[in-house]
């Protein structure tokens, strides 16, 4: 465990040479030059594209109407802001995000609480809780639709059956669970695969809590409880705000467990924002609204990524200043 | 400062560090103290180890279920009530090679593997000249990387679809190699900056006194403590390349498709499928399961790019 090597000090970084001030831009320029390819391949990969972007957004462009291309100004955003599966796709991405984010940070909460004691088979437990994390969220999903949410063999229905005829009752009931209630089966699937990403974050968080203040609250006679409360809580603030912001991030772009548990539907009733975008580029060939839609997301990102970005920042100073 | 080693860490042993706390015989008296203390040992005692293995099962449940129906034959995989002491077999799995699963894993291979070494090429000498050597405004430099990760890339699918059919290059893996690249290179820069910003200073400065040249530093200092994290990061670029679906199923048609898109294909079969699709989604899972296992200690480093050690 290094401590004493984690401070590579802001003041220590900006000061490049003890004789001179400034160092000749020949110097400078040498220093950045490692920095440079991977500057500029994302500059190039990830930043022209999404100018591409702003500039379909602003025309008339379907690809069934060949030579119809022109400049449409604003009224692609006018489209995206009034048509209501667009606006169904707005409601839905906030009721999947929030839903997802607020329920896996609760659990991944309570098992980083419960991870944090000694136990035994605690290193097999955390081995076990990052595995929904990690198979394959195209096969998860896909798992999740067939294996368990299907009415006559999934999982689901299955035990329930086998409860049922335990207790002398002929067939359990047969719910068909992905088209009942097509959005909690999605968030089920969702929450299930971001609690680890949350548990791990959070329980890093609590591992990172001074010793000796947790010793001197025990000293005092404070309960557990109270300790808690006063202590653990404001300081795991910041990383519960950390996993939120990136959870919403990322689950904001949910696109494979839409794709592979409802295709959006019945109807409207779990297509989100990605998911809208997809189908107007892809089956209806609308790349003008499209586009329009996906600046919609960026900006809706940005106002989600601002904060976060205050966050990383207070923590990459406190890493920096140490 | 991996504060995730659980099987070995007592609760006092990982928190100190971080905060300047006592290191030395104090420390290692108290530590020595609360590993002994039995309420710091088994706070709340057996229940809550009750409790915390019974959600753990709970959670992998799905994983467990998924491994177990990858052996079971088609018509044990479908009853209900369902028969999980059915009699195994290895019959799916040898199914999946002959229905082409090969090719699809080999696409998913070369994108991943080969856009890990292209980020890793790009983002190591990037850390270095943000951390070892800093440039000016350093932290400005890594913010802005950090921001393209929370673009969303749904956004970017449309212009990036035109380009790359424009170019020739639907249906070829290297596009798929060139976007996974700029996906991971911001995990890989934060990760690859905050481990090289532990190679100690003084040994750095040591060794210009020394009149060590550059090779010869990044030899015997740098790499020792960076190549750590360099296996980590690798990993984690690796796994989430290797689970990409959106531009994998959007920029591919038959020769460069990846395994994601093989598991999306495969089930469209009418008629018992279930032992067969968890075979699949078994087969394709377990080289990240196993990736994300052996970095889970820096896991959580990548997960948070960087924020979090």
């Amino acid at each position: 465990m290094a401590t004493t090597v984690s401070a590579p000090s802001g003041a220590r970084h900006r000061e490049p040479g003890a004789d001179s001030g400034r160092p000749p831009a020949r110097e400078r320029w040498l220093r950045r030059s490692p920095l440079l390819p991977a500057l500029v391949f994302t500059i190039v990969v990830t930043q022209v594209p999404f100018l591409v972007t702003l500039v379909i957004s602003s025309l008339h462009w379907n690809v069934l109407r060949p030579g119809e291309k022109s400049f449409a100004g604003l009224s692609n955003y006018k489209t995206v802001f009034t048509d209501e599966r667009l606006r169904a796709a707005v409601r839905n991405t906030i009721v999947m995000t929030a839903s997802t984010v607020i329920i896996s940070v609760l659990i991944g909460l309570a098992l980083a609480v419960l991870l944090d004691r000694r136990f035994p088979g605690r290193g097999l437990a955390r081995t076990l809780l990052i595995a929904p994390f990690l198979v394959m969220p195209v096969a998860a999903a896909l798992i999740w639709k067939h294996a368990i949410y299907n009415p006559t063999y999934g999982l689901l229905n299955g035990t329930l059956n086998w409860v049922w005829q335990l207790f002398g009752a002929d067939h359990g009931p047969t719910v068909d669970w992905v088209s009942s209630y097509p959005m909690s089966a999605v968030v089920v699937s969702l929450v299930w695969q971001w609690t680890p990403f949350m548990m791990l974050i959070l329980l890093a968080g609590l591992q990172a809590q001074p010793g000796d203040v947790l010793e001197a609250a025990k000293v005092d006679g404070a309960s557990p409880l109270a300790t808690f409360r006063f202590i653990t809580m404001p300081h795991l603030r910041q990383y519960l705000e950390l996993s939120a912001l990136l959870g919403s991030i990322y689950i904001l772009q949910t696109f494979d467990a839409v794709f592979t548990i409802t295709q959006g539907g019945p109807g409207t009733a779990t297509t989100n924002l990605p998911y809208e975008i997809y189908l107007t580029m892809f089956r209806k060939y609308e790349y003008g609204e499209a586009a329009a839609a996906g600046v919609v997301v960026v900006i809706g990102t940005i106002a989600v990524a601002t904060f976060a970005l205050r966050v990383f920042s207070s923590l990459f100073r406190e890493e920096v200043g140490r | 400062m991996t504060t995730g080693t659980t099987t070995t860490a007592d609760p006092a042993a990982s928190a100190p560090p971080t905060a300047g706390a006592p290191a030395g015989p104090l420390a290692a008296v108290r530590r020595r103290r609360r590993a002994k203390d039995p309420d710091a040992a088994a706070r709340g005692g057996p229940v809550w180890t009750l409790v915390a293995w019974v959600l753990t099962l709970f959670f992998f449940m799905p994983v467990a279920w998924m491994v177990l129906t990858s052996f079971h034959a088609e018509a044990d995989a479908a009853t209900n009530p369902p028969s999980p002491l059915a009699s195994l077999t290895g019959a799916n799995y040898s199914l999946l090679f002959d229905r082409g699963v090969a090719p699809f894993l080999v696409n998913s291979a070369f994108a991943s593997v080969f856009s890990t070494v292209l980020v890793l090429l790009l983002a190591v000498p990037a850390a270095y000249a943000l951390s070892i050597k800093p440039v000016e405004k350093w932290t400005d430099v890594m913010f802005f990387f950090l921001s393209t990760k929370f673009l969303p890339a749904i956004a970017a699918l449309l212009p990036i679809y035109l380009i790359v059919k424009r170019i020739g290059m639907l249906d070829n893996v290297w596009a798929l190699v060139i976007l996974y690249t700029a996906m991971n290179l911001p995990i890989a820069l934060w990760m690859m900056q905050s481990f090289l910003a532990e190679v100690p200073k003084e040994i750095l400065e040591a060794a210009e006194v020394d009149g060590a040249g550059l090779l010869r530093t990044l030899w015997s200092i740098v790499r020792p403590v960076a190549m750590p994290g360099l296996a980590a990061t690798a990993l984690i670029c690796f796994i989430f390349s290797w689970n990409e679906f959106m531009f994998a199923v959007n920029l591919t048609a038959t020769r460069a498709s990846t395994a994601p898109v093989f598991l999306v294909g495969f089930i469209t079969n009418e008629g018992l499928f279930l032992a067969r699709l968890c075979a699949a989604a078994t087969l394709l899972s377990l080289p990240v399961l196993l990736a994300g296992w052996a970095a889970q200690d820096k896991l959580v480093r990548g997960l948070s790019l960087g924020a979090v050690k």
